[in-house]
């Protein structure tokens, strides 16, 4: 399918991954200054402008990508246990499912993820140096995308849409908002602004030989459409009219998923991959590509990081961990030293830190001046 | 107001149907009274045999295979069952090439490896669209805008590719081959592309193109053709009823909110005009069955709409009617692992 998937992907999964973090910080009231001064985002950011993602490629096993997300979490001194990490990365993976749907047009797709890169400019805005790679990461996208025609990013979605098949995963806030079902499965609704290009259903005109209009009909069509907004800008900055692809997440609305209501099809054995490394040789060079120059944060001691929860408490957090269903395990790849190992040094190194990881020590809430020291030296 | 149509009870299959245009393919075995279904799953190919009352099935999932080797992961673009005079075929198209097998899946008996290039590049490289046309060709569609065509003999697997047809410059999207049995009509197969081009041709030992319809850069997603009448389902949501050989737009309907993925037909005949049921599916959730009537004499269309159904909070990818009269059809949609079935109330 498509060969250019896979930076939208990443920058849209990586975006709301932006946006959940940002809440959960507020929601545990680590302070706003701390939060800020954590420069998280900013290190997020920079990795996930990497321009290796830019050529094409296809796109990535699910594995693989949650693998490499995983490694961007643990990035900065924030620490995800387990169960908080797979919930970070369902959030992330259904609400850009959610996205990739209700686009009113496969080029809308762009929009959103100008959406994300606006609200991730927005912050890492006082950081000039990240500033300047987000901008060429913006142009970069303009350049790729806005020639492509309508045919071309439907092929764009399909491929999507491949690697969000058969993930139907209910997440509270879609749920109180009425957008998802009880069973998982996002509504769509036969109402509202028509896409852009696209008439009201309801028109029937017939033609004679000539071309003059001998006759019109109207049809009820049964739903309650109306007309297209204005088309939102494909520039570097200017209103996307589109609202998909924003933060729809704030302190009173917290980030919570269910683990039951999936599709009784398993999806991970229904695209078959024979090879025996999971993780394809592309794959692992690029994987290298993006961990190299990433200071992987080791805890030295109990103090240092900040640990944030995706769920209310740790309780909660513990009894997720034993209760996820085995249908939705991730199997993150912990990659070994293996007889493919590359001589490539960086990768060599890479791979030395992933070995077994054991359990990050839980720290308790960010607090002291070795903190601060901590987060101003990175 | 009556329901026109009612739903029957669903067929399940093995796993969810990909989101790709026309993914639903029928075949009706009328001495066994069975109709035989195709839906897309990535890399497999769901296969269900069911009774016309829907309620006994057999199922199959068939892999996409490369050649000799015997798994791909390869993504299948299309697959479709093609029925010639001689022999019926499956048809699939992928990133790699174009396999066909007996129709049952049981064997293949044709393998067509397309270029890839060995690094990825960002034109992509697959083929999508099928159609068997006349005695003996079947006809596939690639990314670079290609036609192939494939000479087909009665029995066995000596397919040759006897001719490439080089006129669309974008990807193929579907192609839809003339089945009236009308043999005034010149027409034998409508290829349609990324642009919304329309491209019309004679069929024969060499393929000639007989016109060339433009699109307006609005993608034709699926095309009929029957009775030298092109009918066609664009991005944009309209459906448009063409003549073939001349471009003169006959009709134009505003009929669905979203990208339209599928058309289909059934044909009845009658006394002074033919008639079709003709049904359109969206991603909008949306099932619409139209009413076409074309008059010969006048060479004038007509098309009035019949009935809605929504198949709530569903993206369609496939419509097909089960049988020749437009009494039964089937639906797929993204991500549903159901084959909804509909009949005449």
């Amino acid at each position: 399918m498509s060969t250019r998937t896979l930076p939208l992907l990443f920058i849209n999964l990586g975006g709301e991954m932006l946006y959940i973090l940002d809440q959960r910080l507020r929601a545990q009231n680590i302070p706003a200054d701390k939060a800020k001064k954590g420069r998280w985002q900013l290190i997020y950011t920079r990795e996930l402008m990497k321009q290796e993602l830019f050529k094409p490629q296809e796109l990535y096993s699910k594995k693989a990508l949650r693998t490499v997300f995983d490694r961007l979490a643990h990035a900065s001194i924030m620490r995800l246990n387990q169960a908080s990490m797979d919930k970070l990365y369902d959030l992330m993976t259904m609400a850009f499912k959610y996205q990739v749907l209700l686009c009113p047009r496969p080029k809308d797709i762009l929009l959103v993820s100008f959406n994300h890169m606006d609200a991730i400019r927005d912050f890492v805005k006082d950081t000039p140096g990240i500033l300047s790679q987000v901008d060429e990461t913006n142009k970069q996208l303009i350049e790729i995308y806005t020639p492509l025609s309508g045919g071309e990013f439907q092929l764009i979605r399909q491929t999507l849409l491949i690697f969000f098949q058969d993930m139907h995963i209910r997440v509270s806030i879609f749920l109180k908002d009425k957008v998802q079902n009880s069973n998982g499965r996002f509504v769509l609704p036969t109402s509202g602004p028509v896409p852009y290009g696209t008439h009201i259903p309801g028109l029937i005109r017939i033609f004679s030989c000539s071309g003059e209009e001998l006759r019109r009909m109207q049809f009820r069509d049964g739903g309650n459409y109306s007309a297209t907004l204005r088309e939102g800008s494909f520039e570097m900055y200017g209103d996307r009219v589109i609202k998909l692809g924003t933060n729809m997440y704030s302190v009173s609305r917290p980030v919570e998923t269910h683990m039951s209501g999936t599709s009784k099809n398993s999806s991970q054995h229904t695209k078959v991959n024979t090879t025996p490394n999971p993780l394809a040789k592309e794959e692992l060079n690029l994987l290298a590509r993006l961990m190299g120059g990433l200071e992987v944060q080791k805890s030295t001691n109990t103090d240092s990081g900040f640990r944030v929860n995706l769920f209310a408490t740790d309780e909660e957090e513990e009894e997720a961990l034993i209760s996820r269903p085995d249908e939705l395990s991730y199997e993150v790849i912990s990659i070994q030293a293996t007889k493919d190992k590359q001589t490539n040094a960086a990768l060599a190194k890479i791979m030395g830190e992933f070995g077994e990881t054991s359990e990050p020590a839980p720290s308790s809430s960010s607090k002291g001046d070795d903190l601060l020291a901590m987060m101003d030296g990175l | 107001i009556s329901k026109m149509y009612h739903k029957e009870k669903s067929i399940h299959m093995k796993s969810s149907a990909s989101s790709l245009y026309n993914s639903l393919s029928v075949l009706r075995i009328a001495p066994r009274c069975l109709n035989c279904f195709t839906v897309v799953h990535a890399n497999v190919v769901n296969m269900v045999s069911a009774s016309w009352d829907g309620l006994n099935y057999s199922h199959r999932q068939l892999q996409s295979k490369e050649g000799n080797v015997a798994t791909s992961s390869s993504l299948i673009m299309q697959a479709a069952l093609c029925v010639l005079p001689s022999r019926d075929l499956l048809v699939l198209t992928s990133q790699k090439g174009i396999q066909m097998y007996e129709s049952d899946g049981s064997i293949m008996v044709y393998w067509h490896a397309l270029d890839t290039p060995e690094t990825p590049t960002a034109k992509v490289v697959f083929a999508r669209g099928i159609a068997a046309v006349r005695e003996k060709y079947i006809c596939v569609g690639v990314s670079s805008g290609s036609v192939l065509v494939f000479d087909v003999p009665g029995k066995g697997s000596n397919i040759i590719l006897s001719e490439v047809l080089e006129e669309h410059k974008e990807a193929i999207t579907d192609m839809a081959s003339e089945c009236s049995g009308n043999l005034e009509c010149i027409a034998d197969l409508v290829s349609a592309d990324d642009s919304g081009l329309l491209c019309v041709w004679k069929s024969g030992e060499d393929f000639h193109l007989l016109n060339k319809i433009p699109g307006f850069d609005t993608c034709c997603s699926s095309v009929n053709l029957w009775n030298g009448t092109v009918i066609a389902g664009y991005g944009t949501g309209q459906i448009r009823l063409y003549e073939g050989v001349t471009g003169i737009l006959h009709a134009e309907v505003n009929a669905q909110a979203r990208w339209i993925y599928s058309l289909d037909f059934a044909p009845f005949t009658g006394l002074e005009r033919e008639e079709l049921c003709l049904i359109s599916a969206a991603e909008d959730s949306w099932v619409r069955v139209w009413h076409v009537s074309l008059t010969p004499e006048t060479n004038s269309v007509e098309i009035e709409h019949m009935y809605n159904e929504c198949v709530t909070d569903t993206q369609i990818c496939g419509a097909k009617f089960c049988d020749g009269d437009g009494y039964a059809f089937a639906v797929t949609s993204y991500d549903l692992s159901e084959i909804i079935r509909y009949t005449q109330a």
